[in-house]
């Protein structure tokens, strides 16, 4: 963790509750149960199809729980009326970016702000430039997203979760596809945003070099489990956890019967 | 933003006090939470004070700002702007500490300098514009003649080596450009015939010519209206499907993944297509013809009192074969025309979802302008080769 006692007082901003979680009669997840803190950097781990995804769509309202329940800000997601309003408090960057391809990146963050605030048009266009200047792309107001990198991509659709000054933001796989330096920028900018802004932060990722980067305390998904088989810090965690699958991924092992090396 | 200067959400309240003592300078002092719920009122307030009043010097007192987010640091931004657009000046004075800090850290003094817009962007003349235009034209057609060659070639390595031909696609794509499209080129044929028999029922009437709707309805159908429908129907069902396809392919690298892996993209996605299409346009068209004349029949038995044994003969008397391969012909014809207009818009797409639509919307826009064409050059060839 990266400070022991930074969110000691802190209230839970997410609370689940004996969630279910799936699509149609497949169950993905079964009973969760997990807080999330004001303002600290939570990360959702695991390996490939444990269901990291899937609990992010149930945490945004974008998949309904099977059973079970998800509050933000004590309010349930199940509410449709509830929904709205958290989604307002909820800045979301997806694994693309999600940028909309026909507009330039000003037009994409500006977006937002024209559609929720009563702002005049130049008052738009000076928090469009704060905050692509705050993810290190000034400048880059015109260009369209087919004209820039994969890195920059992440972090304009960052410019664009944050247009709003959400409480909550939501990453998913935010280091995917991406070099190890961008990565590495993506993580520091991270960390910047959680520490000026005292964002809360909810990161599904299987990003090692992350996670000992970023995190303050994670919880693993198991595939087998359908649920999660580890919680806390993720130092710790690599070092003391009695799990064979969490030391095995922590530690980077192949599994023998799958790699003929047994 | 949760600022540095606090972590809880505060309440929309900022109070704006003017001071007019000093005469050709006016003193605003704003007091509160200057953030995203109390900005637009501010910007009101602002906007009016500088319309109603005219001072060339202007000193704004921050002293009383409690909390301040970025949408604070873009309301005084716009001060800043405003005042100079009305070559005034503007100056803050007793500046909290944490609004300094916020100000630094958005590097007001850059913002404040003229930018740019989110809603306009680089706008270049009329000249330039239709050269942009016309080289794109050009680049268009080259591109639509190297794929009309790519195409033919694909076509002929098909012919030699038919094994070549992915023959369970080509089979899919009967299914979905003939079976499918079946029940609407069959209603809309029956409609057809049946509105044609209709409406010159009312003028052949005049001379006891009612017969001779049976002859219309078949030849102008057989000849002209079958082909064209069934075409414009397949046009807007399926050339707008294989564009899409196709495009969609392209954008996710699909495309050149079928590339690099050494499968020519021509006979992989062009080629089942194509022949799929023009193996099933001249049934789709058989069977327009024959549904039209059914409508048409029924109009004449019901409406014209004419048999069913005469409105037969007559229709058989009127058509011979030629009039139906010569129906067929333009099927295959309009066939070729629609699927190559679809795949070449679909490898065109460039961009994202966006592109994919108008390479959709163009797909079917062309095929049937070069539907329309075509049909007008075979008609004029019929009538010299008719003699």
């Amino acid at each position: 963790m990266r400070s022991d006692s930074k969110h000691a007082t802190a209230k839970p901003v997410i609370k689940v509750r004996d969630l279910v979680a799936g699509y149609g009669e497949e169950v993905i997840l079964k009973d969760l149960n997990f807080d999330v803190l004001e303002g600290e950097i939570f990360v959702i781990l695991g390996g490939s199809g444990c269901g990291k995804s899937t609990l992010l769509k149930h945490l945004i309202g974008l998949c309904p729980p099977m059973a079970g329940s998800i509050t933000i800000n004590d309010l349930a997601l199940t509410d449709e009326q509830n929904l709205q309003r958290v989604l307002r408090q909820c800045g979301i960057l997806f694994q693309s970016g999600a940028l909309f391809g026909s507009m330039t990146l000003a037009e994409n963050v500006a977006l937002p702000l024209q559609e929720y605030t009563d702002l005049p048009q130049t008052h738009i266009d000076t928090l469009v430039r704060m905050k692509l200047a705050l993810v290190n792309l000034a400048g880059y107001e015109h260009h369209l997203p087919a004209e820039i990198s994969g890195g920059m991509k992440k972090r304009a659709g960052l410019a664009r979760a944050m247009a709003l000054n959400p409480q909550i933001l939501f990453f998913d796989e935010p280091s995917a596809g991406l070099d190890p330096i961008s990565s590495a920028e993506l993580d520091q900018l991270i960390l910047h945003l959680n520490k000026t802004l005292g964002t809360t932060m909810i990161i599904v990722t299987h990003e090692l070099d992350s996670i000992y980067t970023v995190a303050d305390r994670i919880i693993m998904l198991d595939k087998r489990a359908k649920g999660i088989i580890a919680a806390g810090d993720p130092a710790h965690l690599r070092e003391n956890s009695q799990n064979s699958y969490v030391r095995q991924f922590f530690n980077r092992e192949p599994s023998p019967h799958k790699t003929g090396l047994e | 933003m949760p600022s540095s200067l606090s972590s809880v959400t505060p309440p929309a309240r900022c109070r704006i006090q003017v001071n007019r003592d000093q005469p050709g300078s006016l003193f605003v002092a704003l007091a509160g939470h200057l953030d995203e719920l109390s900005a637009p009122q501010v910007i009101n307030d602002f906007v009016a004070l500088l319309n109603k009043e005219k001072v060339p010097q202007l000193f704004l007192d921050l002293a009383g700002v409690e909390y301040i987010d970025d949408f604070g640091v873009a309301v005084l931004v716009g001060f800043v702007t405003s005042v100079s657009a009305r070559n005034g000046r503007l100056r803050m004075e007793n500046i909290p500490e944490g609004v300094a800090e916020m100000l630094d850290r958005h590097r007001f003094n850059d913002l404040c300098q003229p930018e740019i817009t989110t809603t306009k962007r680089k706008r270049t003349d009329s000249i330039t514009n239709l050269g942009i235009f016309t080289l794109g034209a050009f680049s268009s057609l080259r591109h639509s003649l190297i794929f009309l060659g790519d195409t033919c070639l694909s076509l002929l390595r098909v012919c030699s080596h038919p094994r070549l031909l992915r023959g369970n696609d080509t089979l899919l794509f009967m299914k979905k450009v003939g079976v499918d499209a079946l029940p609407i080129v069959a209603l809309i044929s029956f409609l057809l015939g049946l509105i044609m028999a209709f409406m010159s029922s009312v003028q052949l009437a005049q001379f006891g010519a009612n017969i001779y709707v049976a002859s219309l309805v078949s030849l102008s159908m057989t000849r002209e209206l079958g082909p064209i429908m069934t075409a414009i129907l397949v046009a807007g069902r399926s050339g707008s499907a294989f564009a899409a396809e196709i495009g969609t392919m392209k954008i996710s690298e699909e495309v050149d993944a079928l590339f690099t892996m050494g499968i020519d993209p021509h006979v992989f996605l062009v080629m089942p297509r194509l022949i799929a299409t023009v193996l099933v346009m001249p049934l789709l068209t058989l069977f327009s013809d024959l549904f039209a004349i059914l409508g048409g029949l029924l109009v004449g038995v019901s409406m014209l009192d004419l048999t069913f044994n005469g409105y037969i003969a007559q229709t058989i008397s009127t058509l011979d074969l030629f009039d139906v391969f010569w129906g067929f012909g333009k099927a295959v014809i309009f066939a070729l025309l629609i699927s190559w207009t679809g795949c070449l818009r679909g490898f065109q797409v460039e961009g994202g979802a966006a592109g994919v639509g108008r390479a959709t919307t163009s797909a079917v826009v062309s095929s049937i302008f070069l539907i329309i064409l075509s049909d007008s050059l075979l008609v004029v060839m019929l009538r010299y080769w008719e003699g």
